[in-house]
């Protein structure tokens, strides 16, 4: 009961953000200097032309009226033709979202491998000398962005040693079976294992590059959880019972440990997701993010509206699966 | 405990003259640029390109870090970035802090309304993703070093608005605004003599980290090409030129590489350490 109602009221503030977002690029575009309109006609059109397009992108209308043709036309999924492409927005959005998806999903996967990885150890070894180092590894992750891991990333292991590719998303001389554009899970589902591993060879650096920040966040928080875990009653009785430290750690402390860091995830997540726009770029890796940079560049308005709210759909549905499973997990919310 | 302290203190005291001592050489280094960078920044050598660095078999002597593809020599290109590096962290940083603390001090001693107003565009705007900000702040105000200035004082305002808010209410409840209300003081002349310069330390310790932020990301527009000009020397700039390079010349992303590494890592330090410095619990 208690779960539907989150989900509910979850939802509902879905809708307004979304909302939001909505308002503020159809603002901030409207308020763009210079006609769209110019800048969607070619040298040399008539006055004519320039009257039919403004009327068919209802242009001559108020304000107020445009933004609901407007809405109408995202809410159904249209987003306008790109002007540098000459395509429709929403099948470039979407043919581009699969790609960042499957590097943000790695990137989470490592971070949460890698930090938790930091503060298990970290408690385990508490105190000593071991912990000291993983404090001073975290303080480097957290004080250096992901846009200069990328680079020692890309000098080490892929100029010095080149163990891992530098660029794309999977090597052009392959021949590719994929009727999806999940290369990465469609691979596996054809069991095509050597077409996965070239992907993941591609796929590595740059989700590292995006993971070691939130890798030491990770690290940092759930240490920090865990040892103070440690003092409380229940984890000293099962001490008493004799269990060891390693079974005390991670049977009894993380459960508890684990729901502040979980929520944090949840926000640095979005912030991960917001990184894959330069490392998308540093690694010509072909996702929603490099595309993004190109239509900056070409000040290609439409297309830059549509990646703006999808990104914006993203990060919303990141919040509510986290705000869900913590409802899950969190046994007062679950039992109530 | 006055061991712990003093250990605490010794360090942060290391950090900041490390970091500080880093700071102060490049910005040293980037107002004398005239005189100090050993080449001009954008002039050609086509029969000088890709002259290694000096410890490297090759190298010429004049060529202290090597030129680039171009044969522009890399030190002076260095030196000459690093002035629209630290040029964008000092006016962007400077505006950031000025537009957040004075809306946080504003926010945080008068209270009431203006607070509810200022705490909720504070809410609104954190709300929305920082990047997805500057992709259309940018594409509205076009490249240029001014859009970068400006999509940074937009978007980071509320970093310096919600601490500055939180420490100007601490603020507020001690001794001395007390006498100063007593003694007649008007509310106005408090805030800004009493209360303005306790808030101080916190807002300096801030915007060190603001500038390590605006050199970052400076240099990632540049990198991507939306910030000035392609052949002004940017480190952004420079380090996507040695990307395309990598093979043939790593100097060329090298060496900007390590000097942006370090001013960003020194600039967070340093911010690090005058916060440990006026941290009011170690003092």
């Amino acid at each position: 009961m208690r779960l539907l109602q989150i989900l509910l009221l979850r939802l509902a503030m879905m809708a307004i953000t979304l909302f939001g977002a909505a308002v503020i690029v159809f603002v901030v575009i409207r308020v763009v200097p210079g006609n769209p309109i110019a800048m969607m006609l070619p040298p040399g059109a008539t006055d004519e032309d320039i009257a039919r397009l403004t009327a068919h992108y209802g242009l001559d209308k108020s304000i107020p009226e445009q933004f609901v043709v407007w809405l109408t036309g995202v809410l159904k999924g249209d987003f306008g033709t790109s002007i540098s492409l000459r395509q429709p927005v929403m099948p470039l959005v979407l043919g581009r979202l699969p790609a960042t998806l499957e590097l943000s999903i790695f990137a989470l996967v490592l971070a949460v491998i890698i930090g938790g990885a930091m503060a298990l150890t970290g408690t385990r070894f508490r105190g000593g000398r071991t912990e000291a180092v993983i404090d001073v590894a975290n303080g480097a992750g957290l004080s250096i962005p992901d846009f200069l891991w990328a680079l020692v990333l890309i000098l080490t292991l892929g100029v010095l040693y080149p163990v891992f590719h530098i660029s794309g998303r999977i090597s052009p001389s392959l021949e590719l079976p994929f009727t999806t554009q999940f290369y990465v899970f469609e691979s596996l589902l054809r069991l095509r294992f050597d077409l996965w591993w070239d992907l993941l060879k591609h796929m590595f650096m740059p989700a590292l590059a995006l993971a070691i920040p939130l890798a030491a966040i990770i690290g940092q928080l759930l240490k920090q959880s865990l040892k103070e875990t440690m003092h409380l009653d229940y984890v000293v009785l099962a001490r008493t019972k004799g269990y060891g430290e390693n079974h005390v750690i991670l049977f009894e402390a993380l459960r508890n440990a684990v729901l502040p860091t979980l929520t944090l995830i949840g926000v640095q997540f979005t912030f991960l997701i917001g990184g894959t726009v330069i490392i998308e770029r540093l690694f010509s890796y072909e996702g929603l993010g490099n595309m993004a940079i190109d239509a900056v560049i070409n000040r290609d308005l439409p297309l830059i509206q549509g990646i703006v709210l999808v990104f914006a759909l993203l990060f919303t549905v990141v919040n509510l699966v986290v705000d869900l499973t913590y409802a899950l997990l969190n046994p007062r919310l679950r039992n109530a | 405990m006055r061991d712990a302290r003093g250990t605490v203190r010794r360090k942060a005291g290391l950090k900041l003259w490390l970091s500080g001592g880093w700071l102060a050489l490049i910005a040293l280094l980037t107002l004398a640029a005239g005189w100090v960078s050993p080449h001009d920044p954008l002039a050609q050598d086509l029969f000088a390109g890709r002259l290694p660095p000096f410890w490297v078999d090759g190298a010429e002597p004049g060529y202290l870090l090597g030129t680039d593809s171009l044969g522009r020599d890399v030190l002076s290109r260095i030196i000459y970035g690093g002035r629209v590096a630290l040029g964008v962290a000092l006016i962007a940083g400077v505006s950031t802090a000025i537009v957040g603390s004075v809306l946080g001090l504003i926010a945080g001693y008068y209270r009431g309304w203006a607070d509810a107003v200022i705490s909720r565009l504070v809410d609104i705007w954190m709300a929305f993703p920082p990047v997805l900000f500057a992709i259309l702040l940018i594409a509205v105000l076009g490249t240029g070093l001014w859009s970068i200035i400006i999509a940074i004082i937009v978007i980071d305002w509320t970093r310096f608005c919600r601490v500055v808010r939180a420490e100007t209410m601490n603020q507020s409840q001690m001794d001395y605004v007390s006498s100063a209300v007593v003694a007649g003081h008007v509310r106005t002349a408090i805030l800004w003599r009493e209360i303005g310069p306790n808030v101080l330390p916190t807002i300096v310790a801030l915007l060190t980290l603001e500038m390590g932020i605006a050199v970052i990301v400076e240099a990632i527009l540049s990198f991507v090409n939306l910030s000035i000009s392609t052949d002004a020397p940017t480190w952004g700039g420079m380090i996507a030129e040695g990307r395309i390079s990598i093979h043939q010349a790593w100097w060329v992303l090298v060496c900007p590489l390590i000097v942006l590494f370090l001013t960003v890592l020194a600039f967070s330090q340093f911010g690090e350490g005058l916060k440990d410095r006026f941290d009011p619990v170690l003092r």
